[in-house]
């Protein structure tokens, strides 16, 4: 996502995060300060060392002055800002929105791979939600199990695409895109085409690294063994942008 | 070129038309067309007498359920004659009665309060002259207020004009438009874009369509001004791909524009250059969302991203962007003719000017209007609209579209403008109005468009992609006549958390329609309850 450029002299600046003190360089985003001073805010698409998706809103605010709740990620900090990170509201919304989550694929986690490495079932237990009281949908998806080392299960995919972020960004295939419209949409490689005959796809296996569920997992895997490694991004990332 | 020269050019035009008395108008915007217009208009060419009159096809004149529409009108400034429903039979009898008597089995009277309730600014050209030609814009005083910006005023002076005017965007936010142009000019870059949002995808809406049919060169000119106070010298008009007959016009109007020098580089002989281009949008919505629309233009999907960082702040490929609405456009060139302050006359304290809407549903009168903000709802369909046929009774109006809602006929008597239809939960929106009698369902109603939402959502944040579809079932349980008390919970709340928590304005807003019916309508969805859930 294109934010601003940073300026050549940030300055430094101090703001209130659920109360507590905390200074911040003017050019870093909310969910950045708040982690850095350990306050949790949830979230799902975001992961450092990618660009901002902004997509989850698990990690909206509120913010004092404004009505509207603003995405911890994609929100710059600014002098004197308040900002509420876990009101009642904001508890209440996030649940709502797992759940939805939940709901629309199907997520049978006493069978997947990822169970018990999954940080939508992380999220879950951390909001809160121990029941489902939005309808599940029941709607069929595909797996893709073409590719040598890896599988693509549509079941779990959350469209969070980290997958095609990292791909783009870091590894610099763009093996990975985004099709379709509302939820319709779902992950695809190359043009649409199964992801074994991708011509593209170096299989470096980054994008199941990310992933944060179980749709990209590595072969011969069974129930609760997949689990991902994400320690290889930030180190990368600094290099990708020459720091 | 300075003002004089352009006068003196229009003149010409002017002076070029001595030898007519009268001219024949034909109504050549997309509903009459799909009329039969183009019959009409071959058919009065051959039977027009050959001196003394010219026939020529022109823009939306507004009344589009009495189309095809002819008018006859005296150049030396007389009421012209109104024809409705004309068929291609009909021209000889036209032709053989212009400078007599007039067709009295066709005529429009010209005291029908459709025509004499509006007050035109944006449409003041619409119907009266023929959008393909250069000449018949520059006659009428086309093309003066930007050389005038150009050779008499400072960027300062121009936007000084547009804040005083109190416009706010049609587009249907409503941001005040001067203050969004001085954002833009205030922001220090090499590279500025303008773009005109012209995507409009609201069902029902057709406003932008009629305004680019009908007079393509006033949004250019608008265009052009605003590049010139903020400081841009490219600018993009986003077209849907749907509409093919104002996107033809669009690209007559800028070649022809751009072959004359009033665009283009140093336009008119100035220090000015802009140039601008047409893209096309491939029909999804949510390209209308400025963001949306802007990575659709860089070749991206077309998906809105958070903001801020606003496009006036980071745009079209993270320069500062202006971006406005067709109607937001069309307004400029009067209000730096007739200045700020004169604009600022007409409307309410807080929305100022006219406001082009769309009438449709059920409704004597479809088609298009402009009203001074403020006018009475009751006015607009009863006395302007002609009301509900067949003797039935007025049940709800519903503006915004998709992101708006419904009034029912308790608030009839309120002004519309801005804030007064924010108040009762619904939106000016960009001027869609359709009218519902008695025998339609809320429930329907607001289950139509959140099937909209639905399937127009980008699918890339998850309240707005998961939530509307789980609001659509719902609604559809409900309209079934199978929905519980629970589901009915559920739907609020659903409705709560989609609406605070969506990335953009189609998530946030696509709740509207069904609050509003809650609000106004609520019984209706207790009733289809009560069948199942005691
Ligand atoms: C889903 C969605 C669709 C939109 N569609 C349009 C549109 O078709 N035309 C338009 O002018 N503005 C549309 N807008 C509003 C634009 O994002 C933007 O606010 C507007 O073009 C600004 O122009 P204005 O200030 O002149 O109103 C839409 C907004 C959303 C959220
Ligand atoms: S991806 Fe996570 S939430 Fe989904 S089934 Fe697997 S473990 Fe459960
Ligand atoms: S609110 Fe809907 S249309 Fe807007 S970004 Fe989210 S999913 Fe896409």
């Amino acid at each position: 996502m294109p934010l601003p450029a940073p300026q050549p002299q940030v300055r430094v600046v101090t703001l209130k995060i659920d109360g507590q003190d905390v200074s911040a360089r003017e050019d870093e985003t909310i969910i950045e300060v708040a982690r850095e001073n350990r306050v949790p805010i949830p979230s799902l698409c975001y992961l450092e060392g990618l660009s901002v998706w902004g997509a989850c809103r698990l990690c909206v605010v509120e913010i004092a002055g404004t009505d509207r709740l603003l995405a911890a990620c994609s929100t710059r900090v600014t002098e004197g800002m308040q900002v509420i990170t876990n009101s009642e509201r904001l508890q209440r919304y996030r649940r709502t929105i797992v759940e939805l989550l939940f709901a629309e694929r199907n997520h049978v986690c006493s069978v997947c791979v990822s169970n018990g490495h999954c940080e939508l079932q992380t999220l879950a237990q951390r909001c809160g939600v121990d029941h489902v009281k939005v309808p599940y949908r029941h709607a069929r998806y595909e797996v893709d199990s073409s590719h040598d080392l890896f599988r693509l299960d549509h079941n779990r995919c959350v469209l969070c695409t980290r997958c095609v972020r990292v791909c783009d960004e870091i590894e610099g295939a763009h093996t990975w895109d985004v099709m379709g419209r509302g939820t319709d949409c779902r992950v695809i490689t190359d043009l649409a085409r199964p992801w074994g005959d991708s011509g593209s796809c170096t299989s470096c296996g980054k994008c199941v690294q990310v992933c944060p569920t179980g749709a990209l997992v590595r072969h011969g895997t069974s129930v609760g063994e997949m689990t991902k490694d994400l320690k290889f991004l930030p180190y990368l990332s600094r290099r990708r942008h020459g720091q | 070129m300075n003002l004089d020269e352009l006068n003196e050019m229009a003149e010409g035009v002017r002076a070029a038309d001595t030898g007519i008395a009268h001219e024949v108008r034909v109504c050549m915007a997309a509903s009459c067309q799909s009329s039969g217009a183009g019959p009409v208009l071959d058919g009065l060419r051959e039977a027009a007498p050959s001196t003394g009159c010219r026939v020529k096809g022109v823009g939306c004149m507004g009344l589009c359920s009495a189309g095809p529409l002819v008018a006859v009108a005296p150049m030396d400034g007389g009421e012209p004659v109104l024809y409705r429903d004309v068929k291609a039979e009909d021209a000889q009898a036209i032709a053989c009665s212009i400078g007599t008597a007039p067709v009295e089995r066709l005529r429009l009277p010209n005291d029908l309060p459709f025509f004499s309730r509006q007050q035109k600014i944006v449409l003041e050209n619409s119907g009266v002259i023929d959008p393909n030609s250069f000449k018949g814009y520059i006659a009428v005083g086309g093309y003066s207020a930007m050389v005038q910006a150009l050779t008499e005023m400072t960027p300062a002076e121009v936007l000084a004009e547009v804040t005083t005017s109190g416009l706010r965007g049609r587009g249907g936010g409503g941001y005040p438009t001067g203050l969004k142009w001085s954002t833009v000019a205030k922001m220090p870059a090499e590279q500025k874009f303008v773009i005109c949002n012209a995507d409009e995808g609201d069902p029902g809406a057709f406003m932008d369509r009629a305004i680019l049919e009908s007079d393509p060169h006033r949004v250019i000119e608008g265009m052009a001004i605003a590049a010139y106070a903020v400081g841009a010298t490219r600018g993009y008009v986003y077209v849907r791909a749907e509409y093919p007959l104002a996107v033809e016009r669009l690209k007559t109007a800028i070649r022809k524009a751009k072959r004359s020098g009033f665009l283009g580089a140093h336009i008119c002989d100035t220090q000015f250059s802009f140039e601008v281009e047409v893209r096309l949008g491939a029909g999804a919505f949510v390209c209308g969302e400025e963001t949306a629309l802007m990575a659709s233009i860089e070749g991206l999907r077309g998906q809105p991203r958070p903001r801020p960082p606003y496009p006036a702040e980071a745009g079209l490929w993270g320069h500062p962007t202006l971006i406005n609405n067709v109607e937001t456009f069309a307004n400029i060139a009067p209000i730096l003719l007739r200045g700020g302050e004169w604009f600022a006359g007409i409307g309410t304290e807080r929305s100022k000017g006219t406001k082009v809407f769309a009438l449709a549903g059920t409704i004597r009168n479809t088609g298009l209007i402009e009203v001074p903000m403020g006018t009475r709802l009751r006015d607009i369909i009863e006395v302007i609209g002609g009301g509900i046929p067949d003797g039935r009774a007025f049940k709800a109006v519903q503006t915004g579209g998709p992101s708006g809602g419904c009034l029912p006929a308790a608030h009839l008597d309120i002004p519309v403008d801005y804030d007064s239809l924010r108040e009762l939960g619904t939106i000016m929106g960009s001027g869609g109005m359709i009218v519902m009698d008695e025998t339609s369902s809320m429930v329907d109603v607001a289950r139509y468009f959140m099937e909209f939402c639905m399937t127009e959502s980008c699918g890339k944040c998850i309240p707005c992609r998961a939530g509307t579809q789980q609001m659509h079932d719902i609604l559809k349980t409900i309209a079934k006549g199978r929905g519980t008390r629970a589901d009915l919970a559920l739907l609020e709340e659903l409705c709560e958390v989609v609406q605070a928590t969506s990335l953009c304005g189609l998530g946030q807003t696509a709740p509207n329609p069904v609050l509003s019916t809650l609000r106004h309508f609520r019984v209706e969805y207790e009733d289809k309850l009560a069948a199942t859930s005691a």
